[in-house]
């Protein structure tokens, strides 16, 4: 395995921009490692290999004539999750109904990383359409944990964060929905960040559930998900609920924790994201991390967020509703896949043969589920009753906050689980949400951290902080602040404990 | 809590545009069911004066100035259709009136 | 296909029924671009030409408000005397049609931006009425299909359909009255004096084309019946697409007709949707639907919602055009007309028209002239109001300006506006297209002079005899070789001159 790969993005965009490096050379090295190992991770679904080359020497280019580097990511290679639009590369979400569609337009995440000199090396897989916890529902077969080639990435972003601990990827996209970029994030041991609803642009991510979808970064520390964060981040006009106001000094944050001094902050512990269904081994590291929060100089407090437990319910009504309405668009009118058309067939006809032909099992349970939510005589027991929990979640937040700066719980109730495992009790699978969607529903930020392996499998865990809206530098500070004093313990990173993985023709 | 049956499942899929099999509807009928179920915990808690949310950030009036910007070219727009002829989209028949 | 439908004697029906209407008008506003993109909304432009990520509805596009059509919306709301809603959102009202790219339509379900105005129309004998007003609410145009394969476009018997998007996304305010109630016999002409009232309150807030004909405006009317003396509604039925201003009024009174026959032969009016057909008056029904229709309405997520703030609701009073009946006062006052006379144009539908003349320049006498005469025979010829005659009043100013100045005869002026009717572009294209203006040099007038008397010798003897009533002839005969393109005063005078 090339050097190169295991570098941080923070360590080779020195390098790129002293010209220690080249980006070609650093974008090369990724695309042999995508080369070697991804017939046996998965992890992609489309190698940009020429767009990926020429942005990388557009950024050499613009190094070598001595002018500064756009971004303090220029250069440095990402994997973008393909629920994100690119002009001309395809864009599929992990679906059939979009299979071969090529966007003619960028999403503003997109836009932004190439205007940051970022290079995108490809389109990484998912759960269809973000709609799952395991990357087993997309249409283009599952993606393995680099941990354990049986077990599942976790998901809908299993793709995305399984490339970092691959070292496909030093940087990635996620998006989350319902805890899509944090739980791949906590079962691969990788870092992934829910912003505030609002603080990274919707426009171009392919809609699923809109009032909880956010893009957010992927890394393999947190100090590379800040500064990804603030390449994506920010004001988008062409988004209505994107935040109209400058981003929080996330970066800086990220620094000022590496200092690992947590005096003054308090982290409230929620007594509800504990016992029944969660993993003894999970418990315990979730334990470890809070008692090395507390040798850092943090306050703990036990705070109760006692409508928590009506998230999921409310969330599983929520996302169901709105998918129903936002994937009425794939019709096989416009774009996308077409089946059905014979000589006398209608419209409607080949709508609902196309449908039926391009969603997968799970698309198709959330869609009906939805539609159902949504109909008249049900509206208000269900839709409209999720829109009151989700009122009172926010309130517990807001309660919690007024004791609290952060509050932690485990990221995932388990380890990464085997494929295959709940492919069939889609009630298992949606408690792999449990502690990640409150902070959808509220829209406050949240990030998972590594907290290492599982004393009972060995597999990784993740600790989840939570921060008030618009307080992401909160999630970077104390992030990067826990993040240091376990690699001090632990005698490095985590993710650098990951197996080497089978390669392809070696 | 009403259960849903296999009919339900089915006016579902109709309006949804799912032309699902048999054996799906069997199979969702059973899996809605019990999703239904362990949802309908949300009726315990709301009242009657809790506001809804709908959405996440407080935000209001978010508006455009009223000036053309530069869209798609006509090459663009129908290129990823499955079927085009004059300039346009081409699709089967339509049944039934515009609405 | 055509089936033989009952109707009763219209008497008879306003003896026994009362009727009641709800009419539903739906504007196109005239804004630059969409309500949720940065899309032109030009008329008549090429297929899928106006069109980007939002309109289409690709994957991953949002749509953003176009704040000037939510102000054209509030200010509609303050002009029918409407409450403006202080806190109002979006919905996504679900259904699948082909030419609706995301098959939601993004509309304002049950938090309309204004509710609960009036509106005073005025009938030809000069009886008022008021008519409710529901709501105002704003959401967004469809796309056009075009029907290949069958008869005539018609969707029946089509083998395929073609789809321009370039409609989808326009902005639309949807105007919804109240019941209208207890106006009797006279229904049909209340249903015509609203949309004929409501068209010109638009106009004149210059928010719409308002062109009935291109579907900037288009009208949907309820019809239901009860028994006189009866206070429940009686079931009714929406008639489509009503496409023109006397389309309203017979559609109105065809659907009257044909329910009291199925009332009074024992049968129950089915609650549906109808279809006017322009060729013989009558309305037919529309396809029965397999499945209800639910259309699972829940607020649009990707917008955020509108909190108008009395500032700006009060700023937007203050741009609100004069109220209708004050304006007709002062232009009684400043035309100088009689009550008759006032009464005459409103009758004829001329008001409007020519007071948009009058501010393009024109003087009320000469605007009056144009509109009341050859213009009305235009527009009666075509079976068409004069608002919805292919001229506008600023071409009718234009023309007049011409004649003032001399460019035109007045002779010369009806063939530009001929030309003007038959889309031949602006006054001033149709002058140089058809090469119209007036010979107004002398020297060319003098040789076609010389010609005329050299021909008809007996007559210029005449002229030079004193006998100058002669000179008639000649003003003929000059006019006809140059294509009654020269001032027929100024020939005389050239004559006279020459014969002196």
């Amino acid at each position: 395995m090339s050097d190169v790969t295991r570098l941080t993005a923070a360590e080779l965009a020195e390098k790129i921009h002293t010209r220690e490096l080249t980006a070609e050379q650093v974008t090369q090295a990724h695309l042999d490692r995508i080369g070697a190992v991804d017939d046996f991770v998965h992890t992609f679904l489309h190698v940009d290999t020429e767009g990926a080359l020429a942005a990388a020497r557009a950024v050499d280019a613009e190094l070598d004539e001595g002018r500064a580097p756009r971004s303090p990511l220029a250069g440095v290679p990402l994997a973008l999750k393909d629920v994100l639009t690119t002009d001309g590369v395809p864009t599929t979400c992990g679906s059939r109904i979009l299979e071969g569609w090529v966007p003619p337009y960028d999403a503003t995440v997109t836009r932004r990383l190439r205007e940051a000199g970022v290079v995108i090396l490809g389109k990484t897989n998912m759960d269809e359409f973000a709609m799952g916890s395991s990357t087993e529902n997309s249409a283009f077969g599952p993606t393995h944990n680099p941990w354990d080639h049986a077990r599942v990435p976790g998901g809908s972003g299993g793709g995305s964060s399984a490339s970092l601990a691959a070292f496909e990827a030093p940087l990635a996209i996620g998006t989350d929905t319902g805890g899509s970029i944090r739980q791949p994030g906590a079962v691969t041991g990788t870092v992934g960040v829910k912003p505030t609803y609002g603080g990274v642009s919707r426009y171009g991510l392919v809609a699923f559930s809109s009032s909880l979808d956010q893009a957010g970064p992927c890394a393999r520390t947190v100090l590379d998900a800040a500064l990804l964060h603030e390449v994506i981040g920010g004001h988008d006009p062409m988004d209505s609920t994107s935040i109209d106001a400058p981003l929080p000094p996330i970066v800086e944050a990220a620094r000022r924790g590496a200092s690992a001094d947590l005096s003054g902050v308090r982290v409230g512990v929620v007594s509800e994201f504990a016992g029944e269904g969660y993993q003894a081994g999970v418990q315990r590291s979730f334990e470890a991390a809070v008692d090395v929060l507390r040798s850092l100089g943090a306050e703990v407090v036990e705070v109760s967020c006692p409508h928590f437990v009506y998230a999921l319910p409310a969330y599983y009504l929520i996302n169901p509703s709105e998918c129903s309405s936002n994937l009425a668009r794939f019709d096989a009118m416009r774009y996308g896949l077409r089946v059905g058309e014979s000589g006398d067939s209608s419209a409607e006809d080949v709508m609902r043969a196309t449908r039926e032909a391009g969603f997968g099992a799970e698309v198709k349970r959330r869609i009906m589920l939805g539609t159902f939510a949504l109909s008249s005589g049900y509206y208000d027991a269900y839709y409209g009753q999720a829109q009151k929990v989700r009122t009172l979640v926010t309130r517990d937040f807001d309660a919690a906050f007024d004791k609290a700066d952060v509050l932690v719980s485990p990221t995932t109730p388990t380890t990464a689980f085997k494929i295959g495992e709940r492919v069939d009790d889609p009630m298992a699978m949606y408690r792999a949400d449990l502690c990640t969607v409150p902070a959808n529903l509220a829209g406050n930020a949240a990030i998972s951290v590594p907290s290492g392996l599982s004393d009972e499998d060995g597999l990784p865990v993740g600790l989840q902080v939570m921060a008030p809206a618009l307080a992401d530098d909160r999630l970077y500070r104390v992030g990067a602040a826990y993040e240091v004093a376990r690699d001090r313990a632990s005698g490095g990173s985590l993710v650098y404990r990951v197996p080497e993985l089978r390669e392809s023709g070696a | 809590m009403p259960s849903i049956s296999r009919d339900e499942v089915a006016h579902l899929a109709r309006l949804a545009r799912l032309a699902v099999t048999e054996e799906e509807l069997d199979t969702f009928a059973g899996q809605l069911d019990v999703i239904l179920r362990s949802v309908a915990s949300v009726g315990e808690v709301a009242a009657e004066e809790i506001p809804p949310t709908s959405h996440a950030v407080p935000l209001t009036n978010v508006f455009r100035d009223d000036v053309v910007r530069p869209g798609l070219t006509r090459e663009q727009a129908l290129a990823g259709a499955p079927a085009a002829e004059d300039g346009r989209f081409r699709v089967p028949r339509i049944l039934g009136e515009e609405q | 296909m055509t089936t033989m439908v009952e109707t009763m004697d219209y008497d008879e029906v306003v003896e026994r029924f009362d009727p009641v209407l709800g009419l539903e008008v739906h504007v196109e506003l005239s804004t630059a671009t969409k309500m949720f993109c940065g899309c032109a909304t030009t008329f008549g432009a090429e297929p899928n030409t106006q069109v980007c990520p939002t309109c289409l509805g690709l994957p991953g596009s949002l749509p953003v408000m176009n704040g000037a059509a939510v102000e054209s919306a509030i200010r509609i709301g303050l002009a029918l005397n409407c409450q403006i809603a202080p806190w109002c959102r979006f919905a996504r009202k679900n259904y699948f049609y082909p030419d609706m790219p995301k098959n939601f339509q993004t509309s304002q379900y049950d938090e309309p931006i204004a509710f609960d105005g009036w509106m005073d129309l005025e009938l030809p004998d000069g009886e008022t009425v008021r008519v409710g007003i529901e709501r105002a609410h704003m959401e967004e145009d469809t796309g056009k299909s075009l029907h290949v394969g069958g008869a005539t476009g018609r969707i029946h018997g089509a083998s395929h359909s073609l789809l321009d998007y370039n409609r989808a996304g326009v902005p639309l305010i949807e105007i919804v009255t109240k019941p209208i109630e207890g106006v009797g016999a006279r229904a049909p002409e209340v249903a015509r004096a609203y949309v004929t009232a409501l068209r010109d309150l638009l106009r004149a807030l210059d928010v719409s084309d308002v062109r009935m004909d291109q579907g900037s405006l288009r009208c949907d009317a309820n019809v239901s019946l009860r028994e006189r003396g009866v206070s429940e509604f009686g079931t009714r039925t929406e008639t489509k697409n009503v496409n023109s201003l006397r389309s309203v009024e017979r559609a109105v009174r065809y659907e009257m007709t044909r329910q009291a026959a199925v009332l009074a032969g024992g049968g129950e009016v089915v609650q549906e949707t109808r279809h006017f057909h322009e060729a013989d008056g009558s309305t037919s029904p529309g396809r029965v639907k397999e499945t209800a229709e639910d259309y699972r309405y829940f607020p649009e997520p990707d917008l955020v919602p509108i909190a108008p703030s009395e500032e700006w609701i009060e700023r937007l009073r203050g741009t609100l055009p004069e109220k209708p009946a004050e304006r007709r006062k002062r232009i009684q006052q400043d035309w100088q007309l009689s009550d008759l006379e006032l009464r005459d144009l409103l009758n004829a539908g001329a008001v409007e028209v020519i007071a948009s003349t009058v501010d393009a320049g024109a003087t009320p006498d000469e605007a009056r002239s144009w509109w009341v005469s050859y213009l009305a025979q235009q527009a009666n010829t075509r079976g068409v109001e004069l608002a919805e005659l292919p001229i506008s009043p600023a071409q009718v100013a234009r023309v007049i300006a011409l004649v003032n100045s001399g460019e035109l005869t007045n002779s010369l002026a009806k063939q530009v506006v001929d030309g003007v009717l038959a889309g031949e572009g602006d006054p001033d294209d149709v002058v140089a297209a058809r090469g119209l203006a007036v010979v107004s040099d002398d020297s060319a007038l003098n040789a076609a002079v010389d010609e005329a008397l050299a021909a008809q010798p007996d007559v210029a003897d005449k002229i030079r005899g004193g006998k100058v009533q002669a000179a008639g002839a000649i003003v003929g005969a000059v006019m006809k070789a140059t294509n009654n393109q020269a001032d027929a005063k100024r020939v005389r005078e050239l004559i006279l001159e020459r014969c002196s």
